[in-house]
């Protein structure tokens, strides 16, 4: 087992025993309070905040993808490239609109809780895919597209069995990075009541706390460089296999 | 049996191919040269309708190819392709699949086919079934990419520029053998190349095209003793024509009776080979086995009248 693997595998294990048993660490977070200010998080369950936390990212992203990816779908098919700078525009509005903006807008309507951080996540989500999914379709091997044809694949059948598989690990790589933003960008859904680890860091700002700010900040960095690294080592499998790494 | 009927392609006001008319008889090879820009590869691409023509028609076994939805007459055309076209996603068993599965074979016939082919192309199944295609060489690639064109078993196999990725000493290998598969087989095979040695020692009959017009589609022989125009000329090469002429005999049929000297030439070796040996050796007449027994000899002027123009 090489040293990366090792050094993320004892990240994993220290993440886990702080989600369950924050306690333990007290003596370490304890160096950064003041006044005998409580070390620790407790007014809620670390783990389940955590867990709401990912359940918010994965359905943003999921959505974002399925969208995204459906739209460079569409506009890469002949008949519709016209679609292209509208799809490209959404995308880019999506992008650009900060998410703090669109808790503010979305509270209204909404109401507080999960909906407004999920809404923004989406939205914040969908350039990389969508941009990462027009580049993988766009730069397939012609001549492996060509032969697809002439075995005369359906143009659904070249879709799924030939131009989406081979595009799989720049895809992948937009989910990944909407998916890293998405896990930091979670945060702020807690000055709406969303319920993700942004609580902790919230907490931490609103008693001046420092310990709780370093630990939200880190247990959130600690997931998303997992998570970062899991699809990475994904995309390398997919690339390799295919001959491309 | 395959009939181009006045085909025509224009590609915005060009005329890319210009009304071409041939017949390809079945279990034949028909082999079309030009140089680049000739139209080769579109008159190609016309009959398993990857190019659409814009008038004429193209007559499979009688039946018109405009009436059968194109993705259903590609499965049953074979295609092979310059720089092979594999998925490289898949494994050589699944590349070899890949039209059974779209005709809805079961999987253990699949099976069953794709180690057939394997073993056809001298690929051992066990082997080869579930490497990657960029686990293999060159030459195993192009293998490959023909075995799949011939999974379900077409009865047309169209191959554009099938050789021109591999190095000279494959390339004429991977060519005897694409003669072998075809005999045992009898496919039908339409093949591009823009190389006229290719075009001759494969082709029964030799389609010259340029400028999108078919010069001349004749035997080999025709070809050379009689160029239908002075491109055609050109192509073939005023100093290579008698060894072009010898390239297409075998020596079993110049063997004549009578004593000679020196190592033997096989009879299934082709006359231009025998001759070359001959003169390098400087030797009369050489010794012919076949099956390592020893049928007669062939001489120097055998082999020369057969280098004559033929009247």
């Amino acid at each position: 087992m090489s040293m990366a693997i090792l050094i993320r595998l004892a990240m994993l294990a220290l993440l886990a025993v702080f989600l369950v048993q924050p306690e333990v660490f007290a003596p370490f977070f304890a160096l950064f309070t003041t006044r005998g200010a409580p070390p620790i998080y407790v007014q809620s369950d670390l783990l389940s905040l955590a867990l709401n936390h990912m359940a918010i990212v994965v359905t943003a992203v999921l959505g974002a993808t399925v969208i995204a990816v459906g739209l460079a779908v569409l506009v890469t098919r002949p008949n519709w490239s016209e679609f292209l700078p509208l799809s490209r525009a959404l995308a880019n509005i999506g992008q650009t609109f900060p998410p703090i903006a669109v808790l503010a807008l979305a509270v209204p309507a909404m109401g507080f809780g999960n909906g407004p951080t999920l809404v923004a996540l989406f939205l914040y989500g969908l350039l990389p895919i969508f941009e990462n999914t027009m580049t993988g379709l766009s730069n397939l091997p012609p001549t492996v597209q060509e032969a697809a044809r002439g075995m005369g694949m359906s143009d659904r059948q070249r879709l799924w069995q030939v131009e989406l598989p081979l595009a799989m690990p720049v895809i992948l790589g937009g989910v990944r990075l909407s998916t890293v933003i998405a896990i930091s960008t979670a945060t702020i859904g807690s000055t709406v009541a969303a319920r993700t680890l942004g609580e902790v860091i919230i907490a931490g700002l609103l008693s001046n706390n420092i310990a709780f700010i370093l630990q939200g900040g880190l247990v959130v960095g600690a997931i998303a460089v997992l998570v970062h690294d899991g699809f990475v080592a994904l995309e390398r499998r997919m690339s390799r296999r295919a001959g491309q790494g | 049996m395959i009939e181009l009927q006045s085909l025509t392609k224009i590609y915005d006001g060009v005329t890319v191919v210009d009304d071409v008319s041939l017949t390809i008889n079945s279990g034949e090879i028909a082999t079309i040269v030009g140089t680049s820009g000739s139209g080769k590869t579109t008159l190609l691409r016309m009959i398993n309708r990857l190019v659409q023509p814009s008038s004429g028609r193209i007559l499979i076994d009688g039946e018109e190819t405009s009436s059968i939805p194109a993705y259903e007459l590609r499965r049953r055309i074979g295609y092979a392709i310059q720089g092979h076209g594999l998925f490289p996603h898949r494994s050589v068993g699944r590349n070899i699949g890949t039209v059974p599965r779209l005709l809805g074979w079961k999987q253990a016939r699949i099976a069953a086919r794709v180690d057939e082919l394997l073993d056809l192309f001298g690929l051992e199944p066990g082997e080869f079934r579930d490497r990657m295609p960029h686990e293999l060489s060159g030459g195993q690639q192009q293998r490959v990419g023909v075995a799949r064109a011939l999974a379900a078993g077409p009865n047309i196999l169209l191959m554009d520029e099938p050789f021109g990725a591999l190095d000279p000493i494959i390339r004429a290998k991977a060519q005897d053998d694409l003669l072998a598969i075809q005999r045992r087989i009898g496919t039908t095979i339409v093949l591009v190349t823009h190389d006229m040695n290719e075009a001759i020692s494969l082709g029964h009959n030799i389609a010259v095209m340029d400028q999108g017009r078919l010069l001349q589609f004749a035997p080999p022989a025709d070809i050379i003793a009689r160029p239908g125009t002075p491109f055609v000329e050109a192509l073939i090469g005023s100093e290579d024509r008698p060894f072009r002429m010898l390239a297409l005999q075998r020596v079993r049929d110049l063997i004549e009776k009578g004593p000679a000297s020196g190592p033997a030439i096989d009879a299934w070796a082709n006359a231009r080979a025998a001759y070359a040996e001959l003169l390098w050796s400087g030797r009369e007449a050489a010794p012919v086995q076949e099956g390592g027994a020893p049928v007669g000899r062939i001489t120097r002027a055998a082999l020369q009248s057969q280098a004559e123009k033929p009247v």
